[in-house]
């Protein structure tokens, strides 16, 4: 029987992965298209292309640079607001839907970047718990922000202020964009579920065709064992950063296509408790398994939803669903058939090698 | 003088947050694990404090040490049912265990006293001290003299008995303390028992100063203590109380000088410090073997 | 004792307190350390270190456990910064270098306790090891364009190439953590040489090895110094494998040297076997 070489079986899991998100999308385009989808899963086409691009990225920076990362919905923040802003400016001088949403997911993916490497620079010269720590500070300094924080457009251009409406001065014909702590409120919703498609598409070419390079061996080699990385010439701050801001960028994006979905949206929308949920969603898929967070981010965002007849009881079921798959996957159980499952890859390995005539290695 | 009531306002609050971050840093140096349920404990005796005095009309004192008592067996049951199982896993696994646990308390709380806010009344009589121009709370007092008192039994405890030695002793090297005779089991259990019963004290002294009491109480100064306790070196016992005192006074200048970025301020200074003093102010860096 | 067939090398002293072979002397030394030494708070871990390796010389560091060779190499690669004294390697100055740059200035090493990339597979590892010597950048590579494939397909067939020296192009599939221990061992030796250096170091490796292996594993180090003709250092405790292919040795003993000279002039070096063996008395 031919084996497949791990290159060939890479890209035949990759196709498999393209071809869910492929599959999935005309699915529910057809059901849609036919009326079948009810209204409240309707609604939530965009969201789970925004929550699943979100763990795509993250996945980037935790399952395959191996950082913790507690504040990534400060970057989905940073990218939804610009994003926003960026729209409702260009009203008149981009008359067309479609194209003023790209320029918005646009404009939202280079400034969380730009965040991104703000955040990054500083933060990945910690370890561990005290990188975590601060990535959770630092996203709850961008909600802080972004809260105090008031946008107008008028005749002059844009204007900034920290105070309130009243002191953005604006000239006659400007309007108020972000009014503070109430967010936005007048947004034109432009986003749509085949933005999120494409979006998604995106999400995965990049990070999985960076996971198989050269850069991204380097990132996974810094997180597998950054003093051997470092002996064999791989500089950790750069590749980190370069996990951190692709990160990042993806969220930005995410965050645009998501707040162009609403007529309002507040800062307070992307809090610790969103970096938390999207965490899980990438810890549920499996760390480093890319088609694992897209399954695990679009059935968890749903759940809830599905379970709405338990309504009082639905997030104290998602509770204690969590703890129990937590506490399976790492029980003593699981890890015996795991051990198994590898000494039997190991022992392959050797036969298939011995076979081939070595020369009586162990 | 404003200056002087917001430092002794930041003490207060510090307090309060240093009593949750012992609690933090003594599951962590056992456990080597964030226990992200520990603010949410806060609130649960928060509200058992709040219903044995207010429905049951208990005396303050003994709805103080109801709180405690029953937090302190919810925290044993807890790192029983759900982080004993762990204890070989991965530490990305436990956390989201223990964020699992913090949002069944928070939904648990919310199923059982509803989201509508409560108001807390006070275990400490109102009134204050005044010193000249200086006005101190009995609540703030009662609040810093708990935390003092706290750290004092605490240090005591940890150098002087036998338990205490038996924690400290499983936070260095678990195995060479099982080989010593030591009941890891038990000691970790005792550890997580300590800290939910400080974690009871916080909840109640938080809500004597600050009477809006729901089920999402706990959970940002449960976040802010956290940091609190990384700030002062995770670990340490001395570095939580450290810690936590100068986040509560940072947070209420902060305040005085802008309400709505005090969170952002207190946060960034946090990120300083860690830049500075990777470890914390007294952690202690870990050299890596090569 | 194991020697391949060759004729002993000749040392001869060069104008330092330093040996190396005869053949070398023409060219620079690869390596010299001068006065090397680092403290630890107050403790000295390694102190006074003079060494000169020739280009093509295959040099071993031995001694006593706790002697501070591992310190030594972690000295060189630049993973402590030393107290004081000078490397130079190819005669250029490394001070304040980063383990990264000296790695570029060529040397690289294995490790004591073995530190693969367990979940990448045998072949990612060596790419790894290639990695300075890949072209392209981040960008070609997401966007896949054709320096990402020339370059991949030279980067496979090198690394398969790089295997080969031990037999172990088979196992490229295989995940690094699966292997048994001595492929561990050979697998880090050959990520070590895909980054090209002219200066190997190889801490104990043949730790773990039955007699047959260490035999081949002497006969491989032989193999790669001639093909590539660099210069290997290692650290070594099985001395049939030191005896057998070193050609001059440096023994430490708490952090200082204690003699150095061919293996001959070692093994009957009196203060070398009172390091090892104790003075005789008692026991």
């Amino acid at each position: 029987m031919k084996t497949l070489s791990s290159g060939r079986k890479r890209l035949f899991r990759n196709a498999i992965t393209y071809g869910i998100v492929i599959a999935a999308f005309v699915i529910l385009q057809v059901l849609n298209a036919g009326g079948l989808l009810s209204p409240s899963l309707q609604g939530q086409l965009v969201p789970i292309c925004a929550y699943v691009t979100m763990a795509i990225a993250l996945n980037l920076v935790v399952g395959i640079s191996g950082e913790l990362s507690l504040g990534h919905a400060g970057f989905m923040s940073v990218g939804a607001f610009s994003g926003v802003v960026v729209s409702l400016s260009l009203q008149q001088a981009i008359p067309s839907g479609p194209v003023r949403l790209a320029v918005a997911m646009l404009v939202g993916a280079v400034c969380a970047g730009i965040a991104g490497f703000i955040v990054g620079v500083p933060v990945l010269r910690l370890r561990g718990d005290y990188l975590a720590i601060v990535t959770l500070a630092f996203g709850e300094i961008i909600k802080n922000i972004i809260n105090i924080l008031y946008v107008g457009i008028d005749g002059n251009g844009l204007h900034f202020s920290t105070q309130n409406e009243a002191a953005l001065a604006l000239g006659e014909g400007g309007k108020a964009i972000l009014k503070g702590p109430m967010g936005v409120t007048t947004n034109v919703k432009l986003s749509s579920f085949t933005a999120g498609f494409i979006l998604v598409l995106i999400a995965l070419t990049v990070v999985l065709n960076l996971i198989n390079s050269r850069s991204g061996r380097a990132i996974m080699a810094l997180r597998d064992n950054r003093i051997a990385a470092e002996s064999v010439g791989i500089g950790a701050t750069k590749y980190k950063l370069l996990a951190f801001v692709t990160s990042a960028v993806l969220a930005g994006a995410a965050g645009a296509l998501y707040a162009m979905n609403y007529s309002s949206i507040a800062a307070k929308k992307f809090d610790f408790n969103t970096s938390i949920l999207i965490l899980v969603f990438v810890v549920l898929g499996g760390l480093g398994n890319i088609r694992g967070s897209i399954i695990a981010a679009a059935l968890l965002y749903v759940l809830p939803e599905m379970l709405r007849d338990f309504y009082d009881f639905r997030m104290l079921i998602y509770a204690i669903v969590l703890i129990l798959v937590m506490l399976l996957t790492n029980s003593p159980f699981f890890q015996d058939l795991r051990g198994q499952f590898q000494s039997k890859l190991r022992d392959r390995a050797v036969a298939k090698a011995d076979a081939k005539g070595g020369s009586g290695h162990e | 003088m404003s200056l002087l009531n917001n430092l002794i306002n930041g003490i207060s609050l510090g307090s309060v947050y240093a009593i949750i971050a012992l609690g933090y840093t003594m599951v962590y140096g056992i456990a080597k694990m964030l226990n992200f349920a520990h603010g949410d404990i806060i609130m649960v005796g928060a509200y058992v404090c709040f219903f044995a005095t207010g429905q049951f009309g208990l005396p303050p004192i003994a709805g103080v040490l109801l709180a405690m008592v029953v937090c302190t067996i919810l925290g044993m049951v807890i790192e029983r049912l759900a982080y004993k199982p762990l204890r070989q896993a991965p530490s990305l696994a436990v956390l989201i265990t223990a964020i699992g646990v913090s949002y069944f308390l928070q939904n648990s709380a919310l199923l059982l006293w509803k989201s509508d806010p409560k108001v807390f009344t006070s275990v400490v009589p109102g009134g204050a001290l005044t010193l000249g121009s200086v006005n101190i709370t009995y609540v703030a007092l009662v609040t810093v003299l708990s935390c003092v008192v706290i750290m004092l039994v605490l240090s005591f405890f940890t150098g002087h008995t036998k338990l205490g030695k038996a924690m400290r002793a499983c936070s260095e090297d678990k195995a060479a303390a099982q080989l010593m005779g030591i009941d890891v089991n038990r000691t970790i259990s005792m550890t997580f028992a300590i800290g939910s019963a400080l974690a009871a004290v916080a909840g109640v002294l938080l809500c004597s100063t600050y009477p809006t009491l729901m089920p999402t109480t706990g959970s940002l100064p449960g976040i802010k203590a956290f940091t609190a306790a990384v700030f002062g070196g995770i670990g340490s016992i001395p570095g939580a109380m450290l810690g936590g005192i100068l986040l509560g006074i940072i947070e209420i200048f902060a305040k005085a000088f802008n309400t709505n970025i005090s969170d952002a301020v207190v946060f960034a200074v946090l990120i300083v410090v860690l830049l500075v003093k990777p470890s914390g102010l007294l952690g202690k860096t870990v050299r890596e073997k090569v | 004792m194991n020697k391949p067939g060759r004729e002993p090398t000749r040392l001869v002293p060069v104008p330092s307190p330093n040996i190396i072979p005869e053949r070398d002397v023409d060219k620079t030394p690869i390596l010299e350390a001068q006065h090397l030494g680092i403290d630890f708070g107050g403790l000295t871990a390694v102190d006074e270190f003079n060494m000169a390796i020739g280009r093509t010389e295959i040099a071993g560091l031995i001694g006593p456990n706790g002697a501070g060779k591992t310190t030594v190499f972690n000295l060189l690669t630049k993973v402590y910064q030393p107290t004081r004294g000078t490397i130079l390697l190819d005669g250029i100055d490394t001070a304040g270098k980063s383990t990264v740059q000296v790695n570029r200035m060529g040397i690289a090493r294995t490790f004591q306790n073995i530190r693969l990339f367990s979940n990448l597979s045998v072949e990612d590892n060596v790419k790894i090891g290639l990695h300075n010597h890949i072209k392209y950048g981040t960008l070609q590579g997401v966007l896949r364009l054709p320096g990402y494939w020339k370059e991949e397909r030279i980067a496979h067939e090198r690394a398969l190439e790089l295997l080969s020296i031990f037999d172990m192009q088979d196992l490229a599939g295989a995940k690094a953590g699966s292997l048994p221990y001595g492929a561990q061992r050979r697998l880090e030796i050959v990520r070590a040489l895909a980054t090209n250096p002219s200066l190997l170091l190889l801490d104990e490796p043949a730790a773990g090895m039955n007699p047959s292996e260490t035999a081949e594993l002497m006969e491989n180090i032989v193999k790669i110094r001639d093909t590539f003709q660099i210069a290997v250092l290692l650290i070594e405790h099985d001395m049939s494998l030191v005896m057998g292919i070193c050609e001059g040795i440096c023994v430490l003993n708490f952090g200082h040297i204690i003699a150095k000279g061919t293996p001959d002039e070692i093994q009957n070096n009196p203060e070398v076997i009172k390091a090892y063996l104790g003075s005789g008395k008692g026991e």
